[in-house]
């Protein structure tokens, strides 16, 4: 069976050789247009006047558009209808778009950007956190507060109780291929949009509507992006609707891409969170109640800031039983570029400040953090338990698999004999101290916003035997078209060669989810093979009624009482009875139920679960510092393709590390990013990945009813890098008595800051 | 200040001929340039900044090499490049065409065989599961081909200048082990690349110079890694340029028995050959600049001249009291290196003159280069510090300590230097000294790093060099699991 092989990328081949096909390398008609926006300079204000003569003068522009010339709506928001394409009058962050050239070459286009001349009545931006804050800039009228038990007397009367803080800064994407799309004017106004999308659906109901059409005049098609990570959910909105406006308007092809450094001053980025935490605990370091309160920076626009601050909140206790907890979140609105969906999607902002909470007991208390984390996790699955097991949004926790996860680490990994081994080379050494780091993680799985939790596909076979597939999900390089290949082949019983994986196309599944919140596959591989049983049972019907049944499916074959044929063959003869070979499938997540302004009820359909330990060295001079191994167990239930989880996995570490280590976005005071390009925005190179990387899958299967009872695994291995920064912390610890608080990234500099504290 | 060591290198102007032909004609928005593509010879009319990625993309339609960032911190173009001296990936979104005249480019789509027979890296790639969105591969691959054409086996190195943000590298790395051991595919043997003359890009010195003292608002255009970005982010029109790539009198390393003299075209990457058998620590500082792609393309010249307070080379070379030589027409003269960097954006160069080259000490054990960046690799220094102290008998016979990232240019730690000079080689000296650095430098505070952290550890590193020629670790890089 094709299922759980390791089996390569399906276009692998097409990927080395360069043959692999993104909206750049598209072939184009020879009239095609290319656009750029004209970007505003300033981070706040209104628009007084905009004299774009220079840029409409400039070798080879066609058109230069400004909101007045858009024929119909103005938006390019996945929410809240408060994003326009053009800027109409405000100005919300410096990187905004004000107008739109139309051009006969990317590069003339992106001359002719630069000469708009803007008028500005400048106003004083509200920046950070800090001003945000004072100015009560926010969405939502207050902050969100979810509660579970009477934390304050908890607090009140613990034994021990501290406070602390903790920044995180956000991130950006860096998806190699930046945002693409291409539009493609039909007859009688239809537009054909290939986009560099995770969400094809919202390409094309943003295109409809700004084209003032009805959907089914737009067709949206995706075979690959170069790379999303969430920030090709919502962010690919603003190019698909421009070119589709200037198909419209010229009737000729129109493609844009972001130059990179456009790409980074436009398009939003993680969440920055700050969390302060006031906590209780006894003496073994077991909680007694927390009161986390979340602040963090959206940007200017709505975008997806509420699920993703939601889902802080819900990932606030991680893998611990929180008795009483109080969860408060400000979602504050700022002149900067509107943050959105990035891996884990507040996941991460909300499990780095427990696991904060975590180290600091430990070291409040002088106990290894490994046992304060053990002490704390909730009940094992199965686990005989008179205490309530439950979340702070009181979804009872049934699948909790840490216990035994952490121990075969602790083990595997040689922990208590590193442990050692670092206190002695930190004793013996001056200038260089190691640390050790670990976190675990528990990730909820499944959209928070309920509805969305639904997919479909389209499965066709030939008479030959061939199979086509089809379904809403998008490839963005994390495997997911070779795992529900594997799915399809897998109930056909044939090799996964006889399936042709096809593009994303509203034409042929409609109304899809965005391919995010990890469950591409628990989603479209349930679809897929839905589909592909129903073609099979008809198949089955046939074959029986000419051969006996009962019919099984094994190695290419159709197996019948009387004989066995080919899977060719039985498609032919199902073709000749005139047996439908073609099917939709369609699935939603059972068992899901979710209040989120009360924040009570089940928002997950399971937990992916996963821990890391890493170590490294720093240099107590400078702050440089170095990842020296890692090891990590990560739960991917019953695996669908080991390679390619692995390869999540990996990749998900090296992401999260870079996160809280060399990634540091800088905004200057007159709000303009200062590191817009990878010149000075650093993610990791080949170099920063662990020297030693020990990296294993649990391989149990999902005790919920999930494709062949795998687990998602795109963004909970994100947080495996969160183990890097704490350790660290526990090197910066070595250097003095006092507990380094280390903000996040932990750059050179910030490594040393934390250094000259802890040596106060 | 220093002595001028080998001011005479290129004294003697040999080359007196007549000016270039190649330089005679105006220059304008058609040149021809001829060169081997996946082994067939092609000429293209092209304008002279032109970029090598645009013009496979656009005009020939090999989409295989991928625009990442289009300022060559990516690698997402990066091609192979074979001439007479070498081959080397580099990044085509930064490499104009003229740079290409006579040599011999491959791209992803040359890499593998006629009939689809795969290199032995991109098998290895999809052995390994090493691609995943599979945008940053084409650039992998190049940069693995180029380095298993010449039996590299520092893989870390070959590929610091491609990005991937899917796979962690890890599986990328394992396929770049998977595949040393594999023969060089038949296929990847360039034939001979066409001969003959460059346009706009003289052959000798002579004529360069000439055509410089001639022409002093040109561009002048070594690697192009820098002024690559002039074109591909400040959108700026060359009206006029010159490459120095074919001056064979710029690209020679000549090694005697107490000086090594760079011509100003010698790459990083052969500045790095030479270093590592003479100055450790300053090959090792040179190891982690830019990346393969831009060693291949950078210039020492080019890194000088441009006067950025940031270049890497400088900080080392005051330390080593270098001399820098240049010349303007068929004057030639040599000053301190030190000398050379007056003010941000001002240097001692007349309008009109090239820097040449630059000689330096062959031998200096004392002295220690520190880069210190986000990153490890390519990255831009926040601060990079060269120390360079001779201690006899317990006592400092002599300091020369270099900064760049502290100041407008990289200079000299006088107040430092001063502290240090005469005083027992002792830690209670090094306090005393350390303290001087805010009487050195007034650093800046900017996206890489704030002022404070640079004053503080820019101090920090004169402790660090102390610890260091004491034997104590110190080197991160260094600490094995």
């Amino acid at each position: 069976m094709s299922v759980g092989k390791p089996l390569p990328h399906d276009t692998a081949k097409l990927h080395v050789t360069g043959a692999a096909r993104y909206i750049d390398d598209i072939p184009t008609p020879r009239d095609t247009l290319h656009l750029a926006f004209g970007l505003s300079s300033v981070p706040a204000g209104t628009i007084t006047g905009m004299d774009l003569d220079a840029v409409r003068a400039a070798d080879g522009v066609v058109a230069a558009l400004t909101a007045d010339d858009l024929p119909h709506a103005n938006d390019v928001s996945p929410s809240a209808y408060d994003e326009p394409l053009l800027a109409t009058g405000t100005i919300h962050y410096l990187g905004q778009p004000l107008f739109l050239v139309v051009a006969d070459s990317h590069l003339n286009a992106r001359k002719a950007a630069r000469l708009g001349n803007i008028d500005v009545d400048e106003t004083t931006p509200i920046l950070t956190i800090e001003d945000a804050l004072a100015a009560n800039s926010r969405f939502e009228d207050a902050p969100r507060i979810w509660s579970k038990g009477d934390v304050d007397t908890a607090l009140s009367t613990a034994p021990h109780r501290l406070s602390g803080q903790i920044e995180m800064g956000g991130q950006e994407h860096f998806y190699l291929e930046g945002q693409a799309a291409l539009a493609l004017p039909q007859e009688d106004g239809d537009m054909v949009v290939h986009s560099s999308t995770q969400h094809p659906t919202e390409i094309q109901h943003k295109v409809a509507e700004a084209l003032g059409v009805p959907m089914h005049a737009v067709r949206c098609e995706v075979r690959r992006m170069g790379g999303g990570f969430g920030g090709k959910e919502s962010q690919g909105n603003a190019l698909a609707v421009a070119c589709a406006v200037a198909g419209a308007l010229t009737g000729r092809p129109c493609k844009m891409r972001y130059d990179r450094d456009d790409d980074m001053m436009i398009t939003g980025k993680r969440h920055d969170f700050q969390i302060s935490y006031d906590v209780g605990f006894d003496d073994d370091g077991k909680l007694t109640g927390v009161d986390f309160t979340q602040l963090t920076r959206c940007g200017w626009a709505l975008d997806l800031s509420i699920p993703v601050a939601d889902r802080a909140m819900l990932h606030a206790d991680n893998a611990y039983l929180l008795p009483t907890a109080r969860i408060t979140s400000h979602r504050l609105k700022t002149n900067t570029q509107s943050a959105t969906a990035y891996r884990g999607f507040g996941g991460p902002q909300g499990v780095l400040g427990i696991e904060r909470v975590m180290d600091h007991i430990a070291a409040e208390l002088g106990l290894d953090p490994v046992n304060v984390r053990q002490r704390n996790y909730y009940a094992p699955m199965g686990a005989d338990t008179n205490r309530a097991n439950t979340t702070p949004y009181g979804m009872d926790v049934t699948d909790f698999i840490l216990h035994d996860m952490t121990t075969r680490l602790l083990d595997d990994a040689g922990y208590a004999t590193r442990r050692k081994a670092v206190a002695d080379f930190n004793a013996s050494h001056n200038t260089l101290k190691r640390g050790l780091g670990v976190s675990p993680v528990k990730f909820g799985i499944s959209f928070t916003l309920t509805h969305l939790n639904q997919a479909g596909a389209l499965v066709h076979v030939y008479q030959d035997g061939s199979i086509h597939l089809n379904h809403g999900g998008t490839e963005m390089g994390q495997g997911l078209f070779q795992k529900v290949a594997q799915v399809a082949a897998s109930r056909f019983g044939v090799n996964v060669d006889l399936v042709k994986i096809t593009a994303t196309d509203t034409g042929k599944v409609p109304n899809t989810s965005a391919t995010a919140a990890s469950s591409g596959t628990d989603l479209n591989g349930m679809a897929v093979q839905i589909a592909c049983d129903t073609i099979r049972d008809r198949i089955a019907t046939c074959v029986a009624d000419h051969y006996g049944g009962p019919v099984r499916f094994e190695d290419g074959q159709v197996i019948a009482d009387t004989i066995t044929l080919s899977f060719a063959a039985a498609a032919a003869l199902s073709y000749t009875n005139r047996v439908s070979l073609s099917a939709t499938g369609f699935y939603k997540t059972p068992d899901l139920n979710w209040d989120r302004i009360n924040g009570t009820g089940r928002p997950f359909f399971y937990f992916a679960q996963g821990i890391a330990l890493t170590e490294v060295v720093i240099d107590t001079l400078t702050g440089e510092n170095r990842i020296l191994r890692t090891d990590v167990i990560h739960d991917a239930g019953a695996s669908l393709n080991p390679a390619l989880d692995i390869g999540q996995i990996e990749g998900g570490y090296v992401q999260g590390a870079g996160w809280l280590t060399t990634e540091e976005l800088v905004w200057d005071d007159k709000g303009r990013l200062r590191t817009h390009a990878p010149a000075t925005y650093k993610i990791p190179a080949a170099s920063d990945r662990p020297d030693i990387f020990n990296v294993t899958l649990w391989d149990e299967p999902n005790p919920a009813q999930t494709v062949y009872r795998s687990k998602a695994v795109g963004e909970p291995p994100f947080m495996h890098g969160i183990s890097a920064l704490l350790a660290i912390s526990d090197a910066v610890a070595a250097c003095g008595k006092t507990y380094p608080s280390l903000d996040a990234p932990a750059t050179p500099e910030r490594i040393l800051a934390a250094i000259k504290k802890v040596r106060v | 200040m220093g002595k001028a060591l080998g001011a005479s290198v290129y004294a003697a102007s040999t080359d007196r001929q007549n000016p270039d032909p190649n330089l005679v004609t105006r220059q304008v928005n058609d040149m021809k340039v001829s060169f081997l593509l996946n082994g067939e010879a092609v000429e293209v009319n092209t304008s002279p900044t032109q970029t090598l990625l645009d013009w496979l993309r656009i005009e020939r339609g090999l989409t295989g090499t991928k625009e990442g960032c289009n300022e060559g911190d990516c690698g997402a173009c990066s091609v192979i490049v074979t001439d007479q001296a070498s081959k080397r990936a580099l990044n085509a979104c930064i490499l104009f065409m003229p740079q290409l005249h006579g040599k011999a480019v491959r791209t992803v789509e040359g890499i593998s065989g006629h009939n689809g027979q795969l290199h032995p890296v991109q098998q290895a790639m999809v052995d390994h599961h090493g691609s995943q969105c599979g945008f940053c591969t084409p650039g992998f691959i190049a940069s693995m081909a180029a380095g298993h054409a010449n039996g590299r086996t520092d893989h870390d190195d070959v590929v610091a200048g491609n990005l991937c943000r899917c796979t962690g590298y890890a599986p990328i790395i394992r396929a770049a082990d998977a595949a040393e051991n594999a023969p060089v595919p038949t296929w990847m043997t360039e034939p001979t690349p066409p001969t003959g003359p460059a346009p706009f890009a003289p052959e000798t010195l002579y004529a360069l110079a000439a055509w410089y003292a001639a022409n002093p608002d040109a561009t002048v255009i070594a690697g192009a890694t820098d002024v690559g970005l002039w074109v591909t982010k400040q959108l700026r029109e060359l009206d006029s340029v010159v490459f120095l790539n074919r001056c064979a009198d710029l690209q020679k390393t000549s090694v005697t028995d107490d000086t090594i003299t760079f011509g100003a075209g010698v790459t990083m990457q052969d500045v790095h050959q030479t270093l590592r058998d003479h100055h450790p620590s300053y090959a090792e500082m040179v190891r982690r600049y830019g990346s393969e792609q831009v060693r291949g393309a950078a210039t020492i010249g080019g890194n000088i001249a441009n006067g950025s307070p940031i270049g890497d080379n400088p900080p080392a070379l005051i330390a080593l009291g270098a001399t820098l030589h240049l010349r303007h027409d068929q004057v030639e003269r040599s000053i301190p290196i030190e000398d050379f960097f007056i003010a941000y954006g001002k240097q001692d160069r007349a309008k009109g003159e090239l820097v040449t080259g630059v000689t330096l000490p062959k031998s200096a054990p004392a002295l220690r280069v520190y880069k210190l960046s986000k990153r490890f690799d390519q990255d831009i220094s926040a601060v990079c510090g060269a120390f360079n102290v001779t201690v006899t008998d317990g006592i400092v016979a002599e300091a020369r300590i270099a900064f760049g990232g502290m100041a407008g240019t990289p200079h000299r730690a006088p107040a430092v230097e001063g502290a240090l000079t005469g005083q027992p080689w002792t830690n209670a000296t090094i306090i005393a000294a350390a303290a001087k650095f805010a009487d050195d430098y007034t650093p800046m505070s900017d996206m890489r790093a704030s002022a404070s952290y640079r004053q503080e550890v820019a101090a920090n590193m004169l402790h660090r060099y102390f610890a260091e020629l004491a034997g104590e670790a110190v080197n991160v890089l260094e600490v094995q699991p």
